[in-house]
């Protein structure tokens, strides 16, 4: 099964990369552009077996730091 | 991939039943190789390539492996001296550094990658040079880099400057070396093809020196790394995608870098290194697994059998052709004695690397390679590496070059009246600017070892000794430009003065050898007369070059700027102090010590013919003039102009020493003030005009500053040596105190220092 | 008293570390393997020294704040051994949970190499107790992650029990409250982004980093 984890900041928390981007953006001429926000896409590949708990608990634990970064976990339908 | 009938004689059977349809001249062409390069292919096999062979020659015969146009040419140079363990041909070169220590150290560039792809470009840069290093048995001590880019106004450039750095300073940073000097200019010839050269430095023992000679016949060759995957096989790729089964993706042509498995590298092969295990050990570098296998099979004098099947990969489906092209990084190969194996393994395991034994040291003289049972490569070692082609391609008199290139003595000198304006406005302009922008980026203290970065050379510690090794890398390509034989010179004698200035004996050099199109005259002219400069330098100066690498075909038309890059033969040089408590820096230290300027005695009988404001950045920022002729260097007395200032450093009567060169004496002092933040007295001489004395840029010279006159003067009484030495002479500048120079505050000065990189990064 | 340096792959400033610890304690450090599943016994003092553990890939100081080794360390900390975590180290202990808060990207997202001013802010802590409260101190900076982030009711607590043990002095990095290194509520554990092991001999360009080590063995000593 695949699965695709999306970490974002959580909402607050300053995203000097983000704010770099979005000037840089604005630059280029792109008006209108309210806000940037970086995340970080993780796909992975694992047994179909696996629990909605252990995805749950491999974000916590490792992908995301629930400090400063929210996660959602999305399940796409194998083929 | 076309698939053999197996035979009885498998090394040539096979492969002569290669269809002839294969090898078109279009695939000849699209892997680099002239018409005739190809025949001396066919000559040299007895037959027709299949493509795999025909890769490998294209990548062995490449300007890149082969040095084909300068080979001839690298021969003249000095790379001898009693110190020197092993000089060029290796990985890199080895000099003494006495108690049983040998320093290991090698430029090279990444030039075009790092245009393509800024950050990765010189991340592997950092990572390829690194690697040449430690191959030898050496933990890298320090880094330093040398930089050229085009105008910064150019579209491209801000975005090329933040990524080269950021790549050097990603992967440096994380590798845990520490880089500690470099050199950066701006020149619109550089518009449309930037140079990045690194250059590592480390530190052995002399009796744990490695090399690359595979010997041993049946000793097991072993993989170590990172896996292989498709990275940058670009030159060939067409020819591949149409040979690949499948050709369904296209190939990615930038290397990643990865210093996280770069450092597990290093960690690992130290710890084999330490026990009795390795014969011989290659970095796998720009050609990848076939350089590093022919280099190591023709440096032993034996042959090479490879098992591709065992080649880890990244990904499915790889065939022999990608993996022997493959420039995927952090990978080495070595011939480890029979029976270590297992115990090799195990350490390549615990710092979590691939570790495989794909094939064996053979007496065939051959390269072979397997591949599901069949042979699919099958060459003598001969014609790919001792006897590759090699050029003498034609190239003008250095006074039909000098007429060319329009160089023409200075006519109409301007002078100044506002020495401290013309100095403010030189401080920031983007080729004197403070480079803290540039250094901030770099962990430049990582091994607490690093005593100083920022003066004339960076200066570390040899771990747990009272030695330290200076480093410095120099060129001014712009009197190479002008006159290739002087500027070859010169790039070798500010080195060496830079070492001096710190307190260092100048050992030995390294050299990045930039060039555009050899195969112009003009250029070819640039690059043979450079080196016979050099060369000079390298013989009075005691300095051989014992390591170093050749970039050429550097020119672009693409992006409006000049088509062919300056002539830039970048010099890392390398010295020696023996206690580093003698170390010299460059800052202005007491209120009160006297400064004096140490250069050419000559200067004291006025000639109006001398000082040399040609080719000075104070004519080109304050006239926009680009005129006149590179200033000439007298080796004699830089020589002689070092070793002085060396012993008056040994001697302590002297608190600070800074090498004069870009920006001539005013910026001299200038650096010496916005470093302490002590301004200076000082007066001009009646016998030049105010421009020539300030802002002249002849060569030979050092600031210095005396906290003991008497004591100075009395050794200065002891007389001279001989007459070279009496070509040096003193006169007294001025003397340390205020917080001014020329009438502009050391605040105004440090704030124009750093005013062109503040501005430009925040617009 | 024994100290341990702990060793991460990735880890760069680990030799530093035991260097220091050496020089200061006049007793070498054991060097302990992130992959040993327990730490020595009897240890006194543990430091996790600076680098790029796992590269920073995926976030500084994650991936070895899940390695083996940092259960027996966390274990470690609650009987109150002192920890100390530098740069890469304050990463770790941050991801582990030992300190509050987080690491993010420097504000100017530049890497930053420079000597800063520090102010200490607490000179009753076991790491800090040489040195003299509000007293300016210049330790080297080398970072790309070292921007200090908490919400503001962890900042209020941290503030209000004394936790922050040294402020930046000059503009840096963008932490919340210009905060360089915290302690837990233990006062045992501290994560600082400057290194103060790069700043423990004059050849160094200064040695204000050597009263941080005194503090800690002369504190461990008399304990």
């Amino acid at each position: 099964m695949k699965v695709r984890i999306h970490v974002s900041l959580k909402p607050g928390v300053l995203d000097p990369q983000g704010r770099a981007v979005h000037h840089a953006l604005e630059g280029l001429g792109f008006s209108g552009v309210e806000d940037v926000r970086i995340g970080r896409l993780i796909e992975l590949d694992v047994a179909d077996s696996t629990t909605d708990e252990a995805l749950d608990d491999m974000c916590r634990k490792l992908l995301a730091n629930m400090v400063i970064e929210n996660y959602r976990i999305e399940k796409l339908e194998t083929a | 991939m076309v698939k053999h009938g197996r035979t009885s004689d498998s090394r040539s059977c096979p492969l002569m039943a290669a269809p002839m349809s294969e090898i078109t001249s279009e695939v000849v062409e699209a892997h680099g190789l002239s018409p005739e390069e190809y025949d001396r292919v066919l000559h040299a096999l007895g037959r027709e390539p299949n493509l795999v062979e025909l890769g490998i020659f294209s990548v062995m015969w490449s300007e890149h492996c082969s040095y084909k146009s300068s080979r001839l040419h690298l021969k003249k140079l000095p790379t001898e001296a009693p110190w020197v363990i092993c000089g060029p041909g290796e990985n890199a070169g080895v000099i003494d550094i006495g108690d049983g220590q040998a320093a290991i150290f090698k430029m090279e560039s990444h030039n075009h990658p790092s245009y393509i792809e800024p950050y990765q470009g010189a991340a592997t840069g950092v990572g390829g040079i690194l690697r040449d290093v430690f191959t030898m048995g050496a933990r890298p001590v320090a880094n330093a880099n040398a930089l050229r880019f085009g105008r910064p106004d150019h579209p491209k450039m801000k975005h090329l400057v933040q990524g080269v750095v950021a790549g050097i300073g990603g992967y440096g940073n994380c590798v845990g070396v520490p880089t500690v000097c470099g050199e950066t200019n701006f020149h619109p010839a550089y518009d449309g093809n930037i140079l990045v050269n690194a250059m590592t430095v480390g530190v052995a023992d002399t009796d744990k020196i490695f090399y690359s000679a595979a010997t041993g016949i049946g000793n097991p060759i072993v993989y170590v790394g990172s896996k292989t995957g498709r990275d940058g096989i670009h030159g060939a790729t067409m020819a591949s995608a149409d040979f690949a089964e499948d050709s369904e993706e296209k190939r990615p042509t930038v290397q990643v870098g990865d210093p996280f498995t770069e450092k597990l590298l290093i960690e690992a092969c130290l710890e084999l290194m330490a026990t009795d295990a390795i014969v011989a050990i290659q970095d796998m570098g720009a050609a990848g697994l076939t350089s590093s296998s022919v280099e190591m099979a023709t440096n032993g004098e034996t042959g090479i059998r490879l098992d591709m099947n065992k080649v880890p990969c990244r990904e499915e489906g790889m065939t022999p052709y990608e993996m022997m092209l493959s420039e995927s990084q952090e990978r080495m190969l070595m011939v480890l004695k029979p029976g270590k194996e297992a115990m090799a393994e195990e350490i390549f395991r615990k710092w979590e690397l691939d570790f495989a034994v794909i094939g064996e040291v053979t007496d065939t003289r051959h390269m072979v390679l397997e591949f599901d049972g069949e042979v699919v490569c099958d060459i003598p070692l001969g014609p790919l590496a001792a006897d590759a082609p090699e050029y003498d391609r034609p190239y003008m008199s250095m006074e039909d070059y000098i007429a060319w290139a329009g160089i023409s003595p200075m006519q109409n000198r301007p002078d100044t009246d506002d020495v401290g304006g013309d100095l403010l406005k030189l401080l920031a302009s983007p080729n004197l600017s403070s480079r803290k922008w540039i250094s901030e980026q770099y962990d430049s203290q990582v091994g607490a070892d690093t005593l100083q970065t920022g003066g004339d050379a960076g200066v570390v510690r040899v771990h747990g000794t009272k030695k330290a090794l200076a480093i410095t890398t120099d060129c001014t390509p712009r009197y190479v430009h002008a006159n290739p034989y002087e500027g070859g010179k010169q790039a070798v004698a500010e080195a060496f003065r830079n070492l001096c200035a710190v307190g260092a004996r100048p050992l030995a050099i390294t050299n990045c050898l930039n060039f555009a199109n050899p195969q112009r005259p003009e250029i070819m002219a640039q690059f043979v007369h450079a080196l016979d400069g050099m060369g000079n330098a390298c013989r009075v100066l005691d300095f051989p070059i014992v390591s170093g690498n050749v970039s050429l075909y550097n020119e672009s038309k693409a992006t409006g700027g000049g088509s062919a890059i300056l002539p830039t033969p970048a010099i890392g040089g390398v010295g020696l102090i023996d206690d580093y408590d003698t170390m010299m820096t460059m800052p202005f230290k007491n209120e009160g010590d006297a400064i004096y300027l140490v250069g050419s005695e000559a200067w004291a009988t006025p000639d109006p013919e001398r000082s040399h404001l040609g080719k000075s950045l104070w004519l080109s920022e304050i006239h926009g003039r680009d005129e006149g002729r590179a200033p000439p260097v007298d080796l004699t007395l830089e020589k002689n102009a070092g070793e002085t200032i060396r012993e008056l450093i040994e001697a302590g009567l002297v608190s600070a020493v800074h090498d004069v060169s870009d920006g001539g004496l005013a910026v001299a002092l200038a650096e010496m003030a916005i470093a302490s933040g002590l301004g200076a007295e000082v007066s001009a001489n009646e016998d030049y005009t105010a421009a020539a004395w300030w802002f002249g840029e002849d060569q030979g010279r050092y600031v210095i500053t005396v906290p003991d006159t008497d004591a100075f003067n009395a050794q200065l009484a002891k007389g001279t040596r001989d007459e070279d030495t009496a070509l040096v002479g003193f006169r007294r500048l001025g003397t340390v105190t205020g917080d001014s120079l020329f009438g502009k505050s050391v605040e105004e000065l440090r704030a124009a220092h750093q005013s062109f990189f503040k501005d430009w990064m925040e617009a | 008293m024994k100290a341990a340096v702990i060793t991460f792959p990735g880890s760069n400033c680990d030799r530093d570390m035991a260097v220091a610890i050496e020089q200061i304690s006049g007793k070498a450090p054991l060097r302990v393997w992130h992959g040993d599943a327990a730490l020595p016994d009897g240890l006194g003092f543990i430091a996790l020294p600076g680098g790029f553990s796992y590269g920073d890939y995926l976030r500084s100081g994650a991936m070895a704040a899940n390695s083996p080794i940092m259960k027996s360390v966390v274990e470690a900390a609650g009987k109150g051994v002192p920890v100390l975590g530098v740069c890469n180290g304050f990463q770790v202990l941050t991801e582990s949970g030992l300190l509050p808060g987080a690491l993010m990207r420097n504000a100017g997202q530049t890497f930053i190499c420079r000597t800063v001013a520090l102010r200490v802010e607490n000179s009753q802590s076991l790491f800090t107790s040489r040195y003299e409260k509000g007293q300016v101190i210049h330790i080297p900076v080398a970072h790309h992650d070292g921007n200090y982030f908490a919400d503001e009711a962890t900042l209020d607590r941290l503030e209000g029990d004394g936790r922050v043990a040294f402020r930046y002095a000059e503009a840096c990095n963008g932490s919340r409250r210009d905060i360089a290194g915290i302690l837990n509520a233990g006062g045992n554990v501290l994560g600082m982004m400057p290194h103060p092991e790069r700043a423990i001999e004059s050849d160094h360009g200064g040695s204000d980093g050597r009263a941080l080590f005194e503090s800690v063995f002369e504190n461990l000593s008399v304990a």
